[in-house]
């Protein structure tokens, strides 16, 4: 079997290859060998360990290698900085904040868009992968230019924490309503309507049966949401204005080391961030698969 | 309620920056976005996707044949490490080939003995997108490949086909939607790069910026219609692909229920 760091391996159906159902993972190939000759299939593999190697493993590698490369003195003292915890602070306040926030909009949003009806409901749905699709850069100047100093809503976050929330929840919308989506679709009334006609009430039904069997999917996105703001660096560039300790996320630390040639720092910043996101993705993956063993073992 | 969240988060925005793109006159949107070192960084920027693509095509496609066909120990690691890129933040992606390929890099004799610039150079900027467009072309073509099943292959193998002939003819087009689809990511993606090539790049108008770099270098010299005017173009690239990929999932849907 395979398994996905994400959870997920097959439905493109949810468009975006970036989002995760716990749960799902790619069944064993069947045993005819047709594309699988032995002789191909390790020249094959071999090809592509070494291309996989090259892009991803030694880039990777090379961050570890320096981060250890000084000591553990160095790499503590990189990261027990002033200007490292005040950006640790700063980056992990805003993505819990933001990734909360998402988790109860991204699925108003998803209950919306699969419950409701109005007109310009496809449209909506096609524009709600915008900040995918949108460059990061690009997203910054468009936050600039409403929330910034000529905001036409009158809402000035320039260098405010508040600037780096919106940024982020622009970046991060679809991800939440994308991994709800789907569930949201398949899910039977059968079982609401039945608890409804046995005299429970709306909002009943909706935390003792609904909620429940979206809870896997909510957390999955809310995985997502969480490593995409920890990792984030091109939205919060302009409207957040880099300031220590206020506006300024641990990946702009991460570019100020560089700059100043702080390898060692720069790449123990790097692993612990790394950690953290693969920590968190892997948290959220567990407890959705629990969850959804849990809902299959009730519902049998 | 969700509606007017939704409106504030994603349309006014996008209003907005049309109203100011476009307010001072067609003409000087389109004097920004034709100069010179806004031509160069369309030209770098196209240069790259025509580099990462085909090799994201050939390995994502090799890879996905090679996760969904064939048993073998590692496949859990491999599925791994495809999806690795998801969860590694761009500037890390650049810190981390500057690391590997700079002159005081572990591969650094290749810059300094071969002259060869990784760093500061534009194979830096494919290596970057290449790592972040990774997982696209894989994660798209894997299932698909697990869908279609091996009926069609086997009754070509039993008709004397060898593998090769068997992989054009049978295979290819099989996968010819969900392969599209990861083209159409992967290229979006490329263009609108950023994080990681800020790290690679020497940054030099004219030279070594995309697109995406030359609007951060005018919004940061203070040129800022220059920055909104780009921005808006690629603003509207995005919105493009956005058609083009609900076109494409909707054709593939439908070659799905044929």
């Amino acid at each position: 079997m395979t398994r996905s760091i994400l959870g997920k391996t097959s439905g493109p159906e949810a468009i975006r290859p970036e989002l995760a159902q716990p749960g799902s993972e790619l069944p064993p190939p069947p045993k005819a060998r047709t594309l699988s000759r032995p002789g191909s299939a390790s020249l094959r593999f071999g090809v592509t360990m070494l291309w996989l190697s090259l892009i991803v493993l030694l880039p990777l590698a090379a961050i570890g290698w320096q981060a250890v490369g000084g000591g553990w003195q160095a790499f503590w003292l990189a990261i027990s900085s002033h200007a490292a915890v005040e950006a640790f602070r700063v980056t992990l306040t805003a993505s819990v904040v933001v990734t909360v926030f998402n988790m109860v909009f991204g699925l108003l949003t998803a209950w919306v868009l699969v419950r409701d009806d109005f007109p310009g409901k496809a449209l909506l749905d096609v524009f709600i992968d915008l900040p995918f699709a949108l460059p990061t850069i690009v997203t910054s100047l468009v936050m600039l230019a409403v929330y910034g100093k000529n905001s036409p809503v009158g809402l000035h976050l320039q260098h405010t924490p508040p600037g780096v929330w919106v940024a982020l929840a622009f970046v991060t919308l679809p991800l939440v309503v994308r991994a709800v989506q789907p569930v949201l679709l398949e899910i039977d009334r059968d079982v609401e309507e039945a608890a409804a006609s046995l005299g429970a009430s709306g909002p009943k039904v909706l935390t003792s049966i609904v909620l429940p069997s979206l809870l896997p999917a909510v957390l999955s996105g809310a995985g997502l949401s969480f490593s995409r703001c920890v990792a984030e660096f091109g939205s919060v560039v302009t409207i957040g204005g880099q300031v220590p300790g206020k506006t300024e996320v641990s990946s702009q630390w991460i570019r100020a080391l560089i700059e100043n040639d702080d390898r060692t720092g720069a790449a123990a910043i790097s692993i612990v961030l790394l950690s953290i996101s693969f920590t968190v993705l892997i948290l959220l993956r567990v407890l959705g698969g629990r969850t959804a063993r849990r809902e299959e073992k009730a519902a049998a | 309620m969700v509606l007017a969240y939704i409106g504030v988060m994603l349309i006014l925005p996008v209003i907005l920056i049309l109203w100011r793109t476009f307010r001072p006159g067609f003409g000087q949107f389109y004097d920004w976005i034709s100069t010179p070192a806004a031509i160069s960084a369309l030209n770098l920027s196209v240069l790259v996707v025509a580099i990462v693509l085909p090799l994201n095509v050939i390995f994502g496609v090799m890879t996905a044949i090679l996760l969904v066909r064939n048993r073998f120990r590692g496949r859990g690691v491999l599925q791994a490490v495809v999806d690795l890129p998801f969860a590694v933040s761009p500037i890390i992606v650049g810190v981390a080939l500057i690391l590997l390929w700079g002159s005081a890099g572990a591969l650094g004799f290749v810059e300094n003995d071969f002259g060869f610039r990784i760093i500061f150079g534009a194979p830096g900027i494919v290596l970057a997108s290449i790592f972040v467009t990774l997982p696209f072309v894989v994660r798209e073509v894997a299932p698909v490949l697990q869908e279609v099943g091996t009926e069609q292959e086997q009754a070509a193998a039993t008709l004397g086909s060898n593998f090769w002939q068997t992989f054009w003819r049978v295979t290819l087009p099989s996968i010819g939607w969900g392969l599209t689809y990861g083209v159409v990511l992967t290229t979006a993606r490329t263009l609108g790069e950023f994080g990681g090539v800020i790290m690679v790049s020497s940054n030099l108008p004219g030279e070594s910026q995309t697109l995406t770099l030359l609007v951060n270098d005018r919004y940061n010299r203070g040129a800022e219609y220059g920055a909104y005017a780009l921005s808006t173009l690629l603003m509207g690239v995005a919105v493009t692909f956005l058609i083009v990929k609900t076109v494409v999932q909707v054709r593939r849907k439908r070659a799905r229920q044929t």
